[in-house]
């Protein structure tokens, strides 16, 4: 075990992926000499050289544009969007073509590109430097959404990702890049969990407690609180892939608790946690004491930094929600 | 370029006169003023006096907003160090009723229509978007996106052209950077401009790097050239230059109001700090490049030149400087005392008017805020 922050634990899966797959190409803004304004592809062009790590002229249709063309002809590319809130010049690409390829060619075209994603917020950022597009893509059919939350799931989930045949969106959470964790880079992936399943991180009895991304960790350190405090057993879930959702770990974990909170940075609003409960809802009506109740950012845009404790679902605000589903 | 591996893909060094005629230039880096049949200047000597006083200034807020940053006073800052003459140049060729769309850097341009360099430090301080009316100073928020604000601008100019503003002689100028021309929305402006002969001026300031990117990264032939295929003249002009961005830009907008369509301006200049404050430029770029542009700065070129042609006295130097230090600990002290916005406004302006589900979730979230102070924390 090597002990790695997310970031690296992505550089090493990236690594991993290029080693093993010729076919592998890195591209993005700044993801060459510089390593990325995240250092996570740090070291790779000097590596690989400047044929399979690409710095790319400044345009994100561009990047994923040709990373569609790349895959035509046999690669796998992983691009990197440098911000979430940069992500949008390149939707159309995404939603009109990358997402649909499959399926018009009625499966005939496989597009295995990974779209690299820092997201959320919580780092003092200007505007566009904090956004949580996620759902914008979970809604879109073709493609696979995931968020990863530790070290280890960066590691093995990013080379997942890019080993898959279909297209992925693959979330980073920018805050918790330099939190660290235990790192099996010399293991394969036999042992890790599928990218499209869902993890219980802590098991708990009264509330299920639904997180990704970000906030996997405030809901660890939420339940953790409550423990020491004699409140509420949490069970935390770390929902990991977003689309498809693993519906079966998260409504066994509902069924055993009865109650159920989500918790995103993503606006409430038409936010997954709604689709989310939907199905809880639909699947677990007869366990549910009382209703899914949904924590996130406000029906607001992202706020001046100054202000985005507030937005920014936390600890209390997490806890806030347990404690009136306990009381429902 | 190196080629390290493969090749095939890997592109050749561009082919760079070691002294480009296209240049626009009127004052030397050595403070000596050339004549320019197409750009004759018709500043007197209280005028550039003036302009000097503007780049100090300017320079000084730029200083002290990363010093504020470093003391943890700003999240994060961009420097427009090495910029100041493109920006004071082309921002004081303008007319009091043009517009102007911004990228985050233009705080010179932002100097010379008004803006308080305060409302520049909420932004990158995390307490407002943007707090300024753009109407009032006729000059755009800062736009983040990279090139978005070319085609807003090419739109206000079409709207120009609609509503009489043509008739009062208002024209537009746009600010972008040399990253800024891979983006689709920036081609898709120079398509826009001239097809509709929109009275706008790209204003491309080319500083040579779009964080770790050098120019070859974005383009094979000089930017200004790009111009030519979209079909509206481009020219290139001494970005370090201020009388001569200040000459370009007058003439440009000039045309631009007199039905002639769009100009490229690309200022060739140099980012002499890195990117933002969160960036190390000593990854990816030469030392000795920076010390190559520093005997090029935009500011001590018009000091020698004042010097050198008695336009201006030791005391006229001794009082801008005198300003800077005032403007600088005004900034600073503005900044430090800064409120933080009340939580509860991050529920203004997301619709003209408040929607019910707005105002349950601010309901929702006062109450819960409230449920602290009862609780006594």
């Amino acid at each position: 075990m090597t002990t790695l922050t997310l970031s690296k634990a992505i550089n090493a899966g990236l690594r991993k992926a290029m080693e093993n797959d010729p076919k592998v190409l890195i591209m993005g803004e700044d993801v060459g000499k510089l390593g990325g304004v995240f250092r996570v592809t740090d070291g790779l062009q000097k590596d690989f050289g400047e044929d399979r790590v690409i710095d790319t002229p400044l345009a994100e249709s561009g990047i994923v544009g040709t990373a569609i063309g790349l895959a035509l002809r046999g690669f796998r590319p992983v691009c990197e969007i440098q911000f979430d809130g940069f992500v949008f010049p390149a939707v159309d690409q995404i939603v009109s073509q990358l997402a649909k390829m499959r399926y018009r060619s009625r499966g005939n075209v496989s597009l295995p590109v990974t779209i690299r994603i820092p997201c959320g917020g919580g780092i003092g950022a200007v505007e566009h430097h904090s956004e949580s597009p996620e759902v914008l893509f979970a809604h879109t059919a073709g493609l696979r959404v995931v968020a990863c939350a530790d070290a280890a799931d960066a590691f093995s989930m990013i080379q997942q990702s890019i080993s898959s045949d279909d297209p992925v969106i693959f979330f980073e959470p920018k805050r918790r890049y330099w939190d660290k964790g235990e790192v099996d880079v010399a293991g394969g992936l036999a042992a890790a969990l599928p990218f499209d399943r869902a993890r219980v991180v802590l098991d708990g009895t009264d509330v299920t407690l639904l997180a990704y991304g970000p906030l996997v960790r405030t809901a660890l350190e939420s339940a953790l609180a409550a423990r020491d405090q004699q409140g509420p057993s949490i069970e935390v879930v770390d929902v990991r892939s977003l689309s498809p959702l693993d519906t079966e770990t998260i409504t066994a974990s509902v069924r055993r608790t009865g109650r159920c909170v989500v918790a995103h940075e993503a606006p409430v609003y038409a936010g997954l946690g709604a689709e989310i409960a939907a199905r809880v809802t639909e699947q677990c009506f007869y366990h549910l004491e009382a209703p899914v109740l949904r924590v996130g950012g406000f029906a607001t845009p992202y706020p001046p930094s100054r202000l985005e404790d507030h937005y920014l679902p936390d600890l209390d605000r997490i806890l806030d929600a347990v404690d009136r589903t306990l009381e429902f | 370029m190196t080629v390290e591996s493969g090749g095939a893909t890997t592109s050749a060094p561009l082919e760079q006169p070691a002294a480009d005629p296209g240049l626009i230039q009127l004052l030397t880096p050595e403070g000596e003023r050339i004549d320019h049949p197409d750009y004759p200047l018709d500043l007197t000597a209280a005028d550039i006096r003036s302009m000097y006083r503007d780049l100090v200034l300017v320079r000084r807020i730029d200083t002290e907003a990363i010093s504020l940053q470093r003391q943890g006073e700003l999240g994060i800052w961009a420097s427009l160090l090495g910029q100041e003459a493109a920006q004071i140049g082309s921002g004081r060729a303008l007319n009091a009723n043009d517009m102007v769309f911004p990228t985050y850097r233009e705080h010179g341009v932002a100097w010379c229509r008004g803006i308080d360099p305060v409302k520049l430090l909420e932004l990158y301080r995390g307490v407002s978007h943007g707090g300024w009316a753009p109407e009032e100073h006729k000059f755009h928020l800062y736009t983040i996106v990279i090139g978005s604000q070319t085609l807003h601008a090419t739109g206000y100019a079409m709207g120009i052209q609609r509503d009489g503003g043509a008739d009062r002689g208002e024209a537009v100028i746009v600010y972008f950077g040399d990253g800024a021309t891979s983006q689709g929305d920036v081609n898709e402006a120079f398509v826009f401009a001239p097809v509709f002969n929109a009275p706008i001026v790209f204003f491309c300031q080319n500083n040579q790097w779009a964080i770790s990117e050098p120019l070859e990264k974005q383009s094979r032939i000089p930017l200004y050239q790009r111009a030519r295929g979209f079909g509206f003249p481009g020219l290139r002009v001494d970005g370090n230059d201020v009388l001569a961005c200040y000459a370009v830009t007058k003439k440009a907008m000039q045309a631009a109001r007199e039905g002639q369509g769009p100009t490229l301006i690309e200022a060739f200049t140099y980012r002499m700090g890195a990117h933002t404050t969160t960036d190390d430029p000593t990854r990816y770029r030469l030392a000795s490049e920076l010390e190559m542009w520093k005997l090029k700065d935009p500011i001590e070129r018009v000091r020698a030149y004042l010097v050198r042609t008695g336009q201006a006295e030791p005391e006229f130097f001794a009082e801008v400087d005198a300003e800077a230090k005032q403007l600088g600990a005004q900034v600073r002290e503005a900044c430090r005392t800064m409120p933080d916005p009340p939580p509860l406004s991050i529920f203004d302006n997301v619709y003209a008017e408040p929607t019910a589900i707005l105002e349950a979730e601010r309901e929702q979230y006062a109450s819960y805020l409230d449920s602290f102070e009862e609780a006594g924390r």
